[in-house]
């Protein structure tokens, strides 16, 4: 492939664990998730605390429609398993599909978020704003966390695309790949209990 | 200039040290000024705001920008060293994580200069500290300035987990790691899972106050025992983010001047692990009257009071340690050996605390009080005492005196006792504790006169401690890699201080206490398991420090939205903050696109340090 420079035909196969400092940067990550964990449980928790509290105002239950939730879920899961095949593209040294899976993973984040914010101007529009009730403060907060973290994911691996094209694939850029794919994968798993605590028991119990 | 752009760990557990012994004068003064308001009965020397601002900011102010940061000092002075390493994992993330503390420090105690202090306690619990009470910025300035400090705690667990992880010299299992670089990984660990509910806590705060969201407020429907909750889940788990360096340091300190190896290594490993997990159960014995329930209380009763447990395995062991050592009462011993009398006061009284029947008669009284001043002050800082004397000549190549420090400790310890030991009555005769003036004839004024006598010793003994850092920071540097003769760890292998890249040669480590190990094999120094060849060092930057301005600029806008008018469709306080937060991702952003590759310390020059010529 013509983008490969002479650097990446020599790059190991796992070139994100190539440096201390790449092994250093996984190893650090996972333990910042382990912290991500307790700051989303802590989310959930005070979420299901107040999550009947609605002061009055609109119920999760009245409020909540499945169609739209479930079609941005459908979009989230879908960018993980690109995200998947960005990181076998990045073992198998090919830059080019790295780039394409990687851009088609920001497209499926964009239009989750764009999903997402309409959800919320939506409620609003009902009457569910922000400080309506406890109920809804705390689904804001819990929702919009996870939101506010698909955006920076966004912006994190616009950063990666640049450093790729304009560095290529590299010992350096190997592991900041890498690191965006457990962080995606830590946002999709996320939201996998947000639509089940927040959508199911919401509609259901 | 150089202090500003450094991301060298052995610097950076300077400037901590520099930055926690500041906020720790200034809330040893509002300790002071409690203690002076509470002398006499009936008195009115500070006003009972000024009162409660005082109690506020002095309990605030020890945990999070006094007691923490110098544990992070002595942390980034040693680990590496102890591990055989020659840096932390993430040096720039290192100085990030001192600055955005030191200006979240800084942002709280701006608080006094505005003219609004956070004044609902330490905890800030809900209702009060809502806006319903606290009409004024002063909680905000706690929210955003720890939320701020929080940050770079964060950074600083997981550079050191990191660190351990994957940093240790060749032959550095786990079981061989010193205690103290034992306990501070099980401390990172702790901050690591603690710290992001408090993260939680004060954002959920940060959003009732600022953006008039409903947590905990009752009238919305929020609920204010889950402030608690949150608070406390942190909280329990922070107290023993303080307290197991000290256990750390209390271990480092007597074996070596025991002259013998600690007693009972791996069981204290393992204590040091079943405290770090048991500390997560215990959250609830705060709130025992609460109305949890008799069930919760029972349980909680019972998980808090396993805790002494593993704790009394420690005490035992650092006994047998000194059982038939040859002890050399330096300072930094002293320290250790006062520490364990005092720890075990502060446990019992923690155990009584824990029966929760019995709690509903100390809850909030200043038994309380006492009990976590044994443990923290008598417990925590009697260790940071310890292992500052202990690590000095490490850290800046000079010893303090040896005879000015045992005036200090004397002074010192006399003192503690006398201000806290008498609390424990105060707290069972009835006063409560947060109170600003107490009734004349209610047998408090005789024990509060001496406490506060007490407290004043300590000040003393502070400004001696201060006085001999200003005495020995005049002598030359001529301490030798060992200056203790006595020295255990890898630490003492290397000059005193340490050169930037700490070993010339990466050491190979064949046993616990490594370097004693090959001492008494006859060895005069470390098998090396590398050539000498040149080191990669990472390069200074500016970047940390810009970036904490920026959080500084952004916390300070975002607070004042509504107060300094608008811009067009923009409040100016909101303009400020998105500018701060700009320099910040700014910063971030240019750390990310330009590549910073290092440098090289050449083998000739590392040669020279070792005094050999090339
Ligand atoms: C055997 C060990 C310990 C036990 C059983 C224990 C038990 C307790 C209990 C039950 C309380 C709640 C009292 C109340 O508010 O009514 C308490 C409060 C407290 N403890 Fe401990 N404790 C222990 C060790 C420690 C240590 C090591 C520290 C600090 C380094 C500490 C710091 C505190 C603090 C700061 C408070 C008061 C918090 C506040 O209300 O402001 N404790 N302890
Ligand atoms: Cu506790």
């Amino acid at each position: 492939m013509s983008s490969h420079s002479h650097v990446e035909d020599h790059l190991p196969h796992e070139p994100e664990r190539a440096t201390l400092e790449g092994r250093n940067k996984i190893t650090a990550f996972w333990l910042f998730l382990g912290g991500e964990t307790v700051l989303f449980g802590t989310l959930f928790a005070a979420y299901l605390t107040l999550r009947n509290e609605v002061n009055g105002g609109i119920t999760g239950n009245e409020l909540f429609s499945f169609g739209l939730v479930a079609l941005a879920t459908a979009l989230l899961l879908t960018s993980s398993l690109t995200s998947v095949f960005a990181l076998q593209a990045m073992h198998a040294h090919n830059k080019k599909a790295l780039v394409n899976w990687l851009i088609v993973t920001m497209l499926l984040g964009l239009a989750f978020l764009g999903l997402e914010i309409y959800e919320f101007v939506h409620y609003a529009h009902e009457g569910h704003t922000f400080t309506a009730s406890a109920f809804s403060t705390s689904f804001y907060t819990l929702v919009g966390f996870h939101g506010a973290h698909v955006a920076f994911g966004l912006l994190w691996a616009a950063s990666i695309l640049f450093q790729l094209t304009r560095r290529g694939l590299n010992t350096t850029t190997a592991p900041k790949v890498y690191l965006f794919g457990m962080y995606w994968h830590f946002i999709d798993v996320v939201w996998v209990f947000i639509f089940t605590v927040v959508y199911l028991m919401g509609k259901v119990g | 200039m150089d202090w500003l752009t450094t991301v060298d760990h052995k610097k950076i557990g300077i400037l901590y040290l520099i930055a926690g012994g500041f906020f720790f004068l200034v809330g040893g003064l509002e300790a002071i000024l409690i203690r002076i308001q509470l002398m006499f009965p009936q008195k009115e020397v500070v006003t009972a705001q000024f009162y409660n601002e005082l109690i506020t900011m002095h309990g605030t102010t020890m945990i999070f920008l006094a007691a923490m940061p110098i544990i992070f000092a002595l942390m980034n002075a040693i680990i590496p060293l102890q591990l055989g390493a020659r840096d932390v994992a993430f040096p720039f993330l290192n100085a990030l994580g001192f600055w955005t503390f030191f200006f979240g420090g800084l942002l709280l105690n701006v608080s006094f200069i505005a003219g609004s202090v956070p004044d609902a306690g330490w905890t800030m619990y809900a209702p009060l500290s809502g806006t319903q009470f606290t009409q004024h910025h002063g909680t905000d300035y706690y929210v955003i300035g720890l939320q701020i400090a929080g940050i770079g705690t964060l950074i600083g667990g997981i550079n050191f987990l990191a660190t351990i992880i994957n940093m240790r010299a060749p032959g550095m299992t786990f079981m061989r790691m010193p205690m103290f670089t034992w306990a501070s990984f099980i401390t990172s660990a702790l901050i690591l899972f603690a710290f992001p509910a408090l993260t939680v806590g004060l954002a959920a705060l940060m959003f009732d106050r600022l953006f008039s969201g409903n947590f905990f407020n009752p009238q919305t429907g929020g609920n204010v025992v889950l402030w608690e909750h949150i608070f406390w889940i942190f909280g329990h788990p922070e107290v023993y983010i303080l307290i197991l360096p000290a256990f750390g340091i209390i271990s480092e300190v007597i074996s070596t001047f025991s002259r013998k190896r600690l007693f009972g290594y791996s069981s204290m490993v393992f204590a040091t692990i079943l405290i770090g997990f048991l500390g997560f159960m215990v959250w609830a014995h705060h709130m025992f009257t609460t109305g949890l329930g008799p069930v919760a209380n029972a349980l909680f009763s019972v998980a808090t009071m396993l805790i002494a447990v593993p704790t009394g395995i420690k005490i035992f062991n650092w006994l047998f340690t000194m059982w038939g050592g040859s002890i050399r009462f330096t300072v930094a011993n002293l320290y250790a050996i006062g520490f364990v009398p005092t720890f075990v006061m502060g446990g019992v009284t923690g155990v009584m605390l824990s029966a929760a029947p019995a709690d509903y008669q100390y809850h909030d009284s200043y038994f309380v009080v006492a009990h976590f001043h044994y443990v923290i002050v008598g417990g925590l800082i009697m260790g940071i005492f310890a292992g500052l004397h202990y690590w000095w000549p490490k850290m800046f190549g000079r010893m303090l005196s040896e005879k000015l420090g045992k005036v200090t400790f004397w002074i010192f310890y006399i003192g503690f006792h006398l201000t806290f030991f008498v609390q424990h009555f105060l707290g069972l005769l009835g006063m409560q504790r947060r109170v600003w003036q107490y009734l004349d004839g209610m047998g408090f004024n005789n024990m509060n006169f001496i406490s506060t006598i007490g407290a004043l010793m300590m000040g003393v003994g502070t400004i001696l401690f201060l006085i001999n850092i200003v005495i020995t920071l005049r002598k030359p540097k001529d301490c030798s890699n060992d200056p203790w003769e006595d020295g255990r760890t890898l630490e003492w292998t290397i000059a005193s201080p340490a050169p930037e890249y700490n070993f010339a040669q990466t050491p190979l480590v064949r046993g616990y206490d490594a370097w004693w190990h090959e001492k008494m094999e006859g060895n005069t120094a470390m098998t090396p398991v590398e050539p000498i060849g040149p080191i990669h060092m990472p390069n200074a930057s500016i970047l940390p420090f810009v970036m904490g301005i920026g959080l500084f600029i952004t916390g300070f806008g975002f607070m004042y939205s509504g107060e300094w008018g608008t811009l067009g469709f923009i409040t100016v306080g909101h303009a400020v903050g998105i500018v701060g937060l700009l320099i910040t991702f700014g910063c971030m952003g240019l750390r990310s696109l330009i590549d910073d590759h290092g440098f090289h310390i050449e083998e000739d020059e590392i040669l020279k340090d070792q005094g050999v010529k090339s």
